[in-house]
């Protein structure tokens, strides 16, 4: 998921007893499924949560757009080219609307950017791995892009409204990009020998780092709980996983690829496909700083940002100026 | 030399697809969310017109070669894409001269070509020209704010002004292709377009607080296929694929 690890304040749910009768009351339409607004009274610890995980989602489509931008210079068809471009283009406008959900919790674009510069906020795992090959930009679409839909779907209906009605928007465009991932996995595994083995060896890759998207394992996953009964979170990150797994396994058939876990197997009793060990070494390290790209995603997020600074200021110089001179006029 | 009217093609899809191909560049690094989408949908419209206008000229000229072998399998003498849209991104002031530079000679050009007596020409001039007229907003938007922003931008952005400045003499140049286009109803008068050029660069530099550089002496070639060094790099980058598995389908 684009959030992992959200940090939600309370460890355990507070039962009805401790709450206030505002806090009863906002449970209560919660449980209702009404939604929440951002005038609406909610509890400080519901509006953080909400604040971190929203501002992770957005940094994550963010920083996303740097390794697929990578290559962009070098898409192979002019059509690939526009495809992609697009599909980083409707990144960024996913960056921009959560973002803006998030300015209705009280946090100004430029704090939370902030957060995300100074290395306070984080973004997810997935996207400090390196994009090597092209096949690397179908397996994105088609794995990370598939991840993300389904841990974004059911925030479709979360309690909070800006949030939902934001992710709506952005679960439709994400369909086509998982889409379009798979139609270059296709074209490679129906492509020479060099182009499906440039396929599988991106499977090889991405395949652990993609399962490990969905965050740790619900034994150690703290504050689930909570989010739960909020309706911020739907489902615990091994059913997702799960759900992810159950689908792909019959996609990589049908590409002919082979999804690298010895120990993948279906299990009919469980009417779900068995897997195995995730990595969750691999996954602390790359979340705690020492992923392949860490260092340089977030350099190339500090450097734009600095080097666009003047562009800022001066664009607010001359709001400023005109303002005046219409006052005056 | 390729029919004229194949050449002329080449050089109205090699410049959209040569600036297009500068602007992805700064996908994922522009100054300010807003325009890092602006110069990515940019860089989508004149990559869209790049791929009519290629499909096009190699349809005219008949040889089996479509816009993917125009574009990916053409070495930098055989790209007819005018010098100014190849220079590099640099800083935003750098960007933003080329493009206002290439957008006030790209929609008066447009307007030009919706008369052409080509229907196809016509048709694909009336189509770009309503997504130009945005860029030519937008970028003569930008010289204001950049011009008439802070002391910084303004000494940044007249330097880059002046240092594009001798790569739009060739945006006028007619030379027998354009002439013989012109003969035929087909192309547009190039000169007949710098006096509006001129004008609007003028007004929007008086407001933008620029000098309009005194340069005489232009730098030409890129129609003819002499480039500056930065195309060869430039096409290196795009090719690459294309170049190391020859023939695959991607």
């Amino acid at each position: 998921m684009y959030a992992q690890m959200v940090d939600a304040g309370p460890e355990r749910v507070r039962p009805a007893g401790e709450m206030s009768p505002e806090e009863q009351h906002f449970q209560e339409r919660i449980d209702a499924g009404i939604k929440i607004e951002p005038k609406d009274f909610m509890p400080e610890a519901y509006r953080k949560t909400l604040i971190r995980q929203i501002s992770q989602h957005a940094h994550s489509e963010i920083v996303g757009q740097l390794p697929e931008g990578n290559w962009i210079t070098r898409a192979p068809t002019l059509k690939r080219k526009a495809i992609l471009l697009a599909k980083v283009q409707d990144e960024a406008g996913h960056g921009l609307y959560l973002y803006s959900a998030v300015e209705t919790l009280g946090v100004t674009r430029e704090q939370t950017i902030e957060d995300l510069l100074s290395g306070k906020a984080k973004y997810s795992s997935i996207f400090n791995y390196p994009t090597l090959t092209w096949a690397d930009i179908g397996a994105i679409g088609w794995l990370v892009d598939g991840s993300a839909i389904i841990n974004q779907i059911p925030i479709c209906r979360c309690s909070y409204g800006p949030y939902a009605r934001a992710m709506v928007r952005i679960c439709k465009e994400e369909t086509f990009h998982t889409r379009q991932g798979f139609d270059i996995m296709l074209a490679l595994c129906r492509g020479t020998p060099e182009q499906k083995a440039m396929a599988q060896d991106a499977l090889n890759r991405w395949w652990w780092p993609s399962l490990m998207m969905h965050g740790p394992a619900d034994s150690d996953s703290k504050h689930s709980a909570q989010s739960m009964r909020w309706k911020v979170k739907l489902f615990s990150n091994d059913e997702l996983r799960q759900k992810f797994v159950d689908q792909t396994v019959p996609q990589a058939e049908y590409l002919g690829l082979k999804i690298p876990d010895p120990e993948l197997k279906w299990n009919p009793e469980r009417g779900h496909y068995d897997f195995g060990r995730i990595d969750w070494d691999e996954f602390y390290n790359v979340i705690q700083g020492n992923g392949p790209c860490n260092r340089e995603r977030l350099r190339a997020r500090i450097e734009a940002h600095e080097q666009g600074a003047w562009v800022r200021e001066a664009a607010a110089a001359y709001a400023r100026k005109h303002a005046q001179k219409k006052a005056a006029a | 030399m390729a029919a004229p009217l194949v050449e002329y093609l080449l050089r109205l899809g090699d410049n959209c697809l040569i600036l297009s191909q500068r602007l992805s560049e700064w996908c994922g690094h522009g100054p300010v969310l807003e325009e890092d989408i602006a110069l990515t949908n940019i860089a989508l419209d004149l990559l869209g017109h790049a791929r009519f206008w290629l499909s096009y000229a190699g349809e005219v000229e008949g040889a089996g070669r479509d816009e993917d072998k125009l574009a990916f399998l053409r070495d930098a003498g055989e790209f007819r894409n005018v010098l100014l849209v190849e220079q590099p991104n640099g800083d935003y002031a750098m960007t933003t001269a080329r493009q206002f530079y290439f957008d006030t000679w790209h929609f008066h050009l447009l307007s030009a070509l919706q008369q052409s007596t080509d229907s196809r020409i016509a048709a694909i001039a009336q189509k770009a020209l309503k997504e130009v007229t945005y860029h030519l907003e937008r970028s003569t938007d930008w010289i204001m704010r950049l011009g008439d922003g802070t002391e910084e931008s303004h000494r940044r952005m007249q330097h880059a002004v002046d240092d594009l400045w001798m790569y739009t003499g060739e945006l006028f140049e007619m030379d027998d292709i354009d002439a013989e286009m012109l003969r035929r109803g087909v192309g547009a008068d190039l000169e007949a377009l710098r006096p509006k050029w001129t004008e609007h660069l003028q007004k929007t530099f008086a407001k933008a607080t620029l000098e309009v550089p005194p340069g005489k002496w232009m730098q030409r070639g890129g129609k003819r296929g002499v480039h500056t060094e930065k195309l060869g790099y430039l096409l290196a980058e795009m090719q690459f694929l294309q170049r190391a598995y020859p023939g695959a389908q991607w």
